[in-house]
């Protein structure tokens, strides 16, 4: 018998596999963008499956609203191309990733078959609506909260200094991408 | 009810091919949203493993990875200002000196 939950759970991770496989298969990084875009709105789903229901408005808001937006932001203020292909410059690439994916394949099938009689993940068998995870998130992990703000205010001080205009640049550039 | 392999299956799945666009991709953005997806399948498992174990400390580990990665996409984007800044190119391969 296949449940609503199981029709949902494949419906979701069709969508997931299809924008994965679509963000490698796309030359433009901005359809590898909205392809990435379109994995983030299903993984919410997912996460609405298991019972993650603050998660999955978070995966929303700060993933596919923010960080996505930085990256076709980005995209479009560099006027990012069509990806060209460059004969054999990716052959450390090919030496270390094909052993690589057959171990991380090899590592998959071993859970999946191991696992293969772990009980079924009950739909909402957690709560996680904000009031949970706030008052774990502010007690049992306070420590760690703090210090993700600290690397957060250090990351954006950073995204400053890096991505302002060098001051060496203006005044000795020949003019040509000054303003 | 769906069995926690397949979301580990998934997860795995999406994992592999963040990995594998990090290996054949040229262009660093694109090279920067497979270290996204690597970081949305781990994200996955976090919060399957979190149902599966009834402990709601995985759901909290999934906002400290999506912290670290806005951290990771703020500073990477802007190393990719600062690339194309001094080089006018996105290609990695035409990106293999340390200093001009």
């Amino acid at each position: 018998m296949i449940s609503v939950h199981l029709i949902l759970f494949l419906a979701f991770g069709a969508v997931c596999v299809a924008g994965a496989i679509n963000l490698l298969v796309q030359t433009h990084p901005i359809n590898s963008a909205l392809s990435l875009i379109a994995v983030m709105a299903a993984l919410a789903g997912e996460y609405l499956l298991l019972g993650a229901e603050f998660v999955a408005a978070v995966q929303v808001i700060v993933y596919a609203g923010a960080i996505m937006v930085l990256f076709v932001f980005v995209i479009m203020l560099l006027n990012a191309g069509e990806e060209e292909r460059t004969k054999g410059g990716s052959r450390v690439a090919v030496l270390f990733g094909v052993p690589g994916m057959l171990i991380g394949s090899t590592l998959v099938a071993w859970v999946v078959l191991r696992h293969s009689g772990t009980e079924a993940v009950a739909a909402g068998a957690l709560p996680g609506d904000p009031k949970t995870i706030g008052q774990l998130l502010f007690h049992d992990f306070l420590l760690p909260f703090e210090i993700t703000s600290v690397l957060i205010l250090i990351a954006i001080m950073g995204a400053v200094v890096l991505a302002s205009k060098p001051p060496s640049a203006s005044s000795t550039a020949s003019g040509k991408k000054v303003g | 009810m769906v069995p926690l392999s397949y979301y580990l299956l998934l997860s795995g799945f999406l994992f592999a091919c963040g990995v594998t666009g990090f290996l054949i991709k040229r262009n660093i953005i694109t090279i920067f949203m497979s270290i996204e997806l690597m970081l949305n399948g781990v994200n996955l498992s976090f919060v399957a493993f979190a149902a599966h174990w009834h402990a709601l400390a995985g759901q909290v580990f999934v906002f400290f990875v999506m912290v670290v990665a806005a951290a990771e996409a703020a500073v990477g984007l802007a190393i990719i200002i600062a690339v194309y800044r001094t080089r006018e190119t996105l290609n990695v391969d035409q990106v293999n000196l340390l200093k001009l």
